[in-house]
């Protein structure tokens, strides 16, 4: 039993490399030639990226995909860097958390568009070289994915088990051990589906991303966000098609390889069994456990992480003891006097910034352009709610159905609004609609899916006696509808409106101002404002409208979505 | 082994000295949930904590084991202060507390890990306990594989792995059903017995009276609100023990006259209740209605007729002492029946109830808890005194906050309710948490 260390080739004398080893040595070497391939560029000079611009054939695609793939994984490693520190940090310590969360909070509600304002700062880093610029998209890329992992992680910490935080301090685990043996694994099956969700929203925005665009600066990286949105410049309806076509195949390689082993993995990290639409089939995740090659890399990492656990694990209980000092109260005031004069300075910096060049009866209409979007988002909230939530009850009392639905879904979230400019353009510009009303769809184009995600989830957690129950006392119709369907997924579908609601908002800045070559078309409302300053490098106005949103955002949260949300918890759920 | 005559000659392992811990309320009063606690554990003992759930025996496992602080008082181990969660001693959990990302062989090598044992020595130990507590073949399993039996001997294997001094067990059996609880105790007592146990000495929390009286070398029997140890008693009967035995009978009747004896000063005598606004802070445990006829019922009915053995008839319904003490005590407080000496004996309306049919008997019962729990009264009281008849559920919670923990709060109103709606002295709408007088007609 303990001879399973050796190398594979020494334990096994007959050993013959499986159908698994060969399909995994294939994909890893494959993995590295495309890595390598795809970063190349990173050293060149920002005046050759000028030099070779992108180029609508579809064979460029691959290239395209390649590095749109490898910026994604690179922000989506440095989202889980973020979310381990940042969530660990709020999580553990009560002082940081009181900042921290709420931070949280607003940078989640901030606009992807916003954060390009980095772009600036990015190519300063290394002057006249492609690798700023790449910075930038990745890091942009990574506003789109890391708060609500962060988010994810912290909630996930907080409510580990009391006796399980027990067992682990009874038998003396090392900081570092609970992280990894505890905390990291209980938190996983949650944080796995945000991280579905963050690639979605980063697929969403990747024309942001990559063709970024602040003032007078311009920088088109290759890629497929470039790519389309090169081909919505030029009017190329095939090339649309293309990056479609393109985009689809990388999500599909994704859920393939990266997001189903995970899924089906993580259902060994829940505490209960819960009913799901988790799919617990993979064939990756097979090829992993059954390759002795995949086996070896993992035992090797396995064997770097207890490594690391050794020199904690020799540190005294005193550890466990807290430094009495910091407890004191005076601790406390004097590090929330330093919070409340740092927020002082900040306010008061930022509103000089912004008062500056913005008058304050501006203010006062920016507020109103708010208050349209919210009218906007509203009511493509409730009108998805009224088509999807039946739609989703129907999808998640069906097994096989929902097993089918869930990926559809998934790749729709992902789709990015720009890809159906050219239908909404022309369908407004042919029958001479009013943009305010006809580009609002838009807005919800990505988010409204997690409507029926969290639907389909809820129905398929109806308990079978529920169901036997009602039809033995033949409830049917309407009345199945009020006393059965709607009542026992209404949770589920606050939980997806909360998303839904807060991604529409982000949205709006790709959904008010729409174009198609030379064509432009533009709704009123805050998405627009804040696109149109950001794309003038009107740093003043972008950042007010940026601050404007946020607070519609969190105030929303807070005096509508959370009552509600706690609500349907007590009322709803059943114990 | 004769432990307690063995026990007598070593030096303690552990020294509990005048032990307390109280927990801060919201208003900043201090609520005192164990008080005064003295033990001295020997090796070659096993020492059972006593007491209903929620009396803060746990609490008292995890302050010895260093997961939490005394707020007066002393805890030595092997003659030093315990500070911070001690090595030496180990902790099996009622709801094993496995971790479910990791197989049987991982959960128990864990605490092996934690020691930066190298991986040869740590995989042959665990392999020994896995071995000596019967999981051979169970190594690569998922702890969500296994029943609930066998979940908790890994829980076992992972605890007694560390060899620890002292195994601290936290109600260890009563997750599990009757059958696999006794073949587990049995297979425990007989490693102990024949000394191929890693350990030293045992502490057992436990509510079961049969399972404390089987298990334990001695016993300290803790009250409730606060927890004090209100009586010890030496278990000297020779292993194994049969629940059938004379002797045995003898202690489990004697443990439960422990447990009736009437602790000194808190119970809500006859007396307090003649004095309007007092006795609203009794903490109510809630007690079904169902549960509390039923109880009648077998009482009046043969072959006690009236008057019953509380041991008997905790066997007979196949009750814990978590489910009778809670609702022998309402049926007093309700003036249904009597509770002492470790019998229960129903008063005349006790047995009048068990007579009468569903009406009268919530007629009988409104009248019983109006006229006998002070709270029942106080809330009818003010609902007939408003206008609305109508009052909101936190106006009395603050009211009992006063002389409560929130939790304790939350209960009694749970219980206050539920009575309420049997007796239909007044209706409650959770909805807009509130009382009411209408019941929906």
């Amino acid at each position: 039993m303990r001879l399973d260390r050796l190398p594979i080739s020494v334990l096994r004398t007959r050993y013959v490399p499986g159908g698994w080893d060969l399909l995994a040595f294939v994909l890893v070497f494959a993995f590295f030639v495309y890595a390598a391939q795809a970063a190349r560029g990173l050293a060149g000079s920002l005046a050759h990226l000028e030099a070779v611009p992108i180029s609508l054939a579809p064979s460029a695609l691959v290239g395209y995909s390649a590095r749109t793939a490898l910026r994604m994984l690179i922000a989506m490693s440095a989202s889980l860097v973020f979310t381990f520190t940042y969530a660990t940090l709020a999580a553990k310590s009560r002082r940081a958390e009181v900042l921290l969360v709420p931070l949280l909070d607003f940078l989640q509600s901030v606009p992807i568009l916003s954060f390009s304002i980095t772009l600036l700062f990015f190519l300063q880093l290394t002057p006249g070289r492609v690798a700023g610029a790449e910075m930038a998209a990745i890091f942009l890329i990574f506003t789109s994915q890391a708060w609500n992992m962060a988010f994810s992680f912290y909630h996930s910490l907080r409510s580990i088990p009391d006796e399980l935080i027990e067992a682990a301090r009874n038998f003396r685990l090392s900081p570092w051990m609970r992280f990894w043996r505890l905390e990291v694994p209980f938190a996983m099956p949650a944080l796995i589906w945000n991280m579905m969700l963050s690639m979605s929203g980063g697929w969403f925005f990747l024309t942001v991303s990559e063709a970024i665009n602040v003032g007078h600066t311009t920088v088109t990286l290759p890629g497929v966000g470039s790519y389309i949105a090169l081909a919505i410049e030029q009017k190329d309806l095939a090339a649309i098609g293309w990056a479609i076509g393109a985009m689809f195949v990388v999500i599909l390689v994704f859920d393939q390889l990266l997001f189903r082993p995970l899924t089906a993995s993580a259902d060994w990290f829940r505490l209960d069994q819960e009913v799901g639409l988790t799919p617990s089939h993979s064939w990756a995740l097979t090829m992993m456990r059954r390759s002795h090659f995949l086996g070896l890399l993992a035992r090797a990492f396995a064997a770097l992480l207890r490594a690391g656990m050794r020199p904690g694990a020799t540190a005294p209980a005193a550890l466990e003891r807290r430094a009495s000092v910091w407890d004191a109260g005076w601790v406390d005031y004097a590090w929330y006097a330093l919070l409340a004069l740092i927020g002082l300075v900040a306010l008061s910096k930022t509103a000089g910034f912004v008062l500056g060049e913005v008058r304050p009866a501006e203010i006062g209409q920016v507020v109103i352009l708010g208050l349209i979007t919210l009218l906007r988002v509203a009511v493509l909230i409730a009108l998805a709610s009224l088509i999807w939530v039946p739609i989703g009850v129907w999808i998640g009392l069906r097994p096989r159905v929902a097993s089918i639905a869930q990926p559809i879904a998934q790749f729709l979230a992902a789709f990015p609004a720009n890809l159906l400019f050219p239908i909404v353009i022309s369908a407004i510009v042919l029958h001479k609609l009013d943009p305010d009303i006809w580009l609002s769809p838009l807005i919800i184009l990505g988010t409204q899916w997690y409507i029926l995600f969290n639907v389909i989830v809820g129905a398929s957690a109806l308990a079978p006696d529920l169901r036997y129950a009602a039809e033995n006392l033949g409830v049917h119709g309407w009345l199945w509808w009020r006393r059965v369907a709607l009542p026992s997924v209404f949770p589920f579908f606050v939980t997806g409106a909360i998303t839904a609601s807060g991604g529409s908002w982000n949205a709006s800045i790709v959904a008010e101002v729409v174009s198609w070559g030379q064509q432009k078309l533009t709704a009123h409302g805050l998405g627009a404002y804040i696109a149109e300053a950001t794309i003038q490098g009107d740093f003043q106005r972008s950042v007010l409208g940026t601050v404007v949103l946020s607070l519609f955002v969190v105030t929303l949260n807070r005096v509508f979505w959370r009552p509600l949300y706690a609500r349907a918890e007590r009322k709803f759920r059943i114990a | 082994m004769n432990a307690t005559a063995a026990a007598l000659n070593l030096a303690p392992l552990l020294d509990v000295r005048g032990v307390s811990k109280s927990f801060r309320k919201a208003d900043g009063d201090a609520l005192v949930v164990l008080e005064d606690v003295n033990l001295t554990l020997r090796p070659g003992e096993i020492v059972g904590f006593l007491g209903r759930s929620g009396c803060g025996k746990s609490t008292l496992l995890r302050l010895i084991a260093g997961l939490d602080d005394p707020s007066r008082g002393v805890i030595n181990y092997l003659g030093r202060p315990v500070g911070g969660a001690a090595a030496g001693m180990a902790m099996v959990f009622q709801s094993f507390a496995l971790f479910p990302w990791l197989t049987v062989l991982e959960n128990v090598q864990l605490g092996l890990e934690a020691l930066g044992m190298p991986e040869p020595e740590m995989r042959r130990r665990a392999l020994q306990a896995i071995d000596l507590i019967g999981l051979d073949g169970f190594e690569s399993a998922y702890p969500r594989e296994l029943s609930g039996g066998m979940r908790q001997r890994v829980g076992f294997a992972r605890a007694l792995v560390v060899h620890p001094n002292i195994l601290l067990m936290d109600e260890p059996f009563s997750a599990l059903d009757v059958l696999t609880a006794e073949t587990l105790r049995n297979d425990f007592l007989n490693l102990w017995g024949e000394g191929q146990l890693p350990i030293k000495a045992v502490i057992l929390v436990t509510h079961n009276i049969e399972e404390a009286v089987e298990m334990c070398d001695r016993l300290l029997i803790f009250s409730t609100h606060p927890a004090r140890v209100m009586g010890e008693i030496a278990v000297d009967l020779p292993q194994p023990r049969h629940p059938d035995d004379p002797r045995f009978r003898a202690l489990v009747d004697r443990v439960y006259v422990e447990m009736t004896a009437k602790p000194r000063g808190e119970r809500v005598g006859p007396k307090s209740e003649r004095f309007p606004g007092t006795g609203i802070g009794t903490t109510l445990t809630h007690v079904s209605s169902n549960v509390l006829a039923g109880l009648m019922e077998a009482v009046a009915g043969p072959p006690y007729n009236g008057k019953a053995d509380l041991p008997a008839i905790a066997q007979e319904l196949r009750m814990e002492v978590d489910d009778l003490f809670p609702a022998a005590e309402a049926l007093q407080l309700l003036r249904f029946a009597e509770v002492e000496g470790g019998d229960i004996r129903l008063t005349e309306a006790g047995l009048q109830f068990t007579r009468e049919d569903t009406d009268d008997r919530k007629k009988l019962f409104a009248r019983h808890l109006i006229t006998y729990v002070p709270l029942a009264a106080h809330v009818r009281r003010v609902l007939d005194e408003r206008a609305s008849h109508t009052a909101p559920k936190s106006r009395f919670f603050d009211e009992l906050e006063d002389y409560m923990a929130e939790e304790g709060a939350e209960q009694t109103l749970r219980t206050i309710i539920s009575w309420g709606r049997y007796g239909e002295v007044f209706a409650y709408d959770d909805h807009r948490q509130c009382f009411t007088l209408e019941n929906p007609t």
